[in-house]
């Protein structure tokens, strides 16, 4: 498994091969597409990310001291989002998810590219990422 | 008219967006505005700013008459009776919240209706239901059928002894469908029942005649219709309008203020408490100038038309898109459609639609109880002005096809 500093960096290029932003809305689509499938019997209200306009579930386990994510939503290039990030943070330790400075979103533009709604949905799956990390440790 | 000629009164319609031409298909929910309206709010801004109404200077006098000027201009737009009848609002939500208000004080008690429809826009909605709250009064809700169009037969069964107002939208802002107000005026005046009209999306797509209407309110907002943003009117007959008590209380809605009592101004300045958006309000006047002009102009009607029927039969007959608001006859629709496309996230297809250069509405479009009665969760809408072209409902097709294809 990669670090999660060689994990960002790979994230940085594979964003970083497409000029236009509609080339990156298929790479994310993909990336939503290939989401491991959740289970329909945890797509419940307690599990939904507040704050994104459309619906983002995420679910959790703590196992030999690494959190394991899973996550869905309805609108694909939001699941290509969330798909990304527990992609980049799932499988580490809380310490490195809580310490972690999410910064790699910057740079891959993501954030100024979403209209706004979508960039506090954004803004909510990270919060939601650090709040879990943080509680587990 | 030339749409040609149209587009280049609009300087932002000459935006690039990512590079690409912008396609501006959000008109339901803000319109553009022409050259002549932002040179007459600059105009007004630059030689006519001071507080209207009490000062004797000059400039205030200047300012009074544009604005005062206005509430001519309206009146004779919309042919009310009398200017009284004109009131000024910061838009057509301010216009149905004050209605709600006072009308309600005046006349709404425990145990009364009060009728809205299921296609109505939350701005018609939640005024009444906080008026139904404070009263202890009860919500009515006038159907749609499958296809959209309001189940004017029911209205009638639907009116009671206890009805107090109906309280119905001109023209869908998700539906696009133009409701025969007429008609359902002269069913609630038969059994005494005033009727308010909310003319968000009427104003714009047909020359209101109030008189003929019959209606006893008609509130719009300014910045649908080409005008500044914070403007709205609220036409009202006199005797309504009498019979209520002041919204709001300050500065101009007053005669007389003591700590023993105080009276209130005559009509319109009763319901206008407080600074009015003196530099805005008098754009109104070549806003529907500019309205007027498009809604007469064989050119402009014929190009509507033209891309109604185009997008309606695209949209009517693509085997993964349903389309909602499909009146008879397509006379009784305006060019606005929304839809929802099988397989692929409303605000999916908004989002790469928009790096396509095209702006589009998705989401529940202030409507979430019509939203409900659909069974979806969001739709997306594409809303157009007479500005638009066919070539850019032809583009705006072209590129919903790739964007359905990118996410299915």
């Amino acid at each position: 498994m990669l670090t999660l500093e060689e994990k960002k960096q790979a994230v940085i290029e594979d964003f970083s091969l497409y000029d236009e932003w509609l080339d990156k809305y298929e790479y994310l689509i993909e990336l939503g597409k290939s989401l491991e499938a959740y289970p329909e019997d945890k797509k419940t209200e307690d599990r939904l990310i507040k704050g994104c306009q459309s619906r983002v579930w995420l679910d959790y386990i703590l196992q030999d001291g690494k959190i394991y994510f899973q996550a869905d939503s309805d609108a694909i290039i939001t699941k290509g989002i969330i798909s990304l990030l527990i992609g980049v943070y799932s499988g580490r330790t809380p310490e490195e998810i809580a310490g972690d400075d999410f910064a790699f979103i910057e740079k891959i533009g993501l954030k100024e590219n979403l209209s706004p709604t979508r960039a506090n949905g954004l803004v909510s799956m990270i919060d939601t990422l650090r709040t879990v990390a943080e509680n587990a440790r | 008219m030339n749409v040609k000629e149209i587009r280049s009164q609009f300087p932002i319609l000459a935006t690039q967006t990512y590079g690409k031409p912008l396609v501006y298909l959000d008109n339901a929910a803000s319109s553009q505005r022409p050259v002549q309206v932002i040179q007459e709010w600059d105009r007004l801004a630059q030689t006519a700013n001071a507080n209207i109404h009490r000062a004797v200077h000059y400039l205030a006098g200047e300012a009074t008459d544009a604005y005062e000027g206005t509430r001519d201009f309206v009146k004779d737009y919309l042919h009310a009776s009398a200017r009284e009848e004109i009131v000024f609002t910061s838009g057509a939500t301010a216009s149905i919240n004050l209605v709600a208000f006072s009308f309600g004080e005046a006349f709404v008690h425990e145990g009364d209706e009060i009728i809205v429809s299921m296609a109505e826009h939350h701005s018609n909605i939640v005024p009444w239901q906080m008026l139904c709250q404070r009263k202890k009064a009860v919500l009515k809700v006038l159907d749609i059928q499958e296809n959209g169009v309001l189940r004017v037969e029911q209205l009638e069964e639907l009116i009671s002894h206890r009805t107090r107002i109906v309280a119905i939208s001109h023209i869908s802002n998700v539906l696009g469908i133009v409701n025969p107000v007429r008609e359902m005026v002269t069913v609630c005046h038969k059994k005494g029942v005033p009727v308010l009209v909310d003319g968000a999306q009427g104003i714009v797509h047909s020359r209101v005649d109030v008189q003929e209407l019959d209606c006893d309110f008609y509130a719009f907002s300014g910045h649908k219709i080409f005008a500044a943003t914070g403007t709205g009117v609220l036409y009202g007959k006199k005797k309504w309008l009498d019979a209520m008590p002041p919204y709001m209380g300050g500065g101009e809605m007053i005669e007389t203020v003591r700590f023993s009592g105080t009276t209130y101004a005559p009509l319109p300045e009763k319901f206008e408490a407080g600074t009015q958006n003196f530099n805005a309000i008098p754009t109104l006047v070549p806003a529907l100038c500019f309205a007027k002009s498009c809604m007469e102009d064989t050119e402009t009607i014929d190009n509507q038309k033209n891309i109604t029927e185009y997008i309606y039969n695209h949209l009517a007959n693509h085997p993964l898109i349903t389309l909602y608001g499909r009146p008879e006859h397509l006379e009784d629709k305006i060019p606005l459609f929304s839809f929802a496309v099988k397989g692929a996230h409303h605000e999916d297809l908004a989002l790469i639609l928009d790096k396509m250069g095209i702006a589009l509405r998705s989401g529940q479009m202030c409507a979430e109880p019509l939203m409900d009665r659909l069974g979806v969760t969001g739709l997306l809408r594409a809303s157009f002005a007479p500005y638009n072209t066919l070539e850019e409902a032809e583009y705006f097709v072209k590129a919903l096809e790739k964007a359905i294809n990118m996410l299915i």
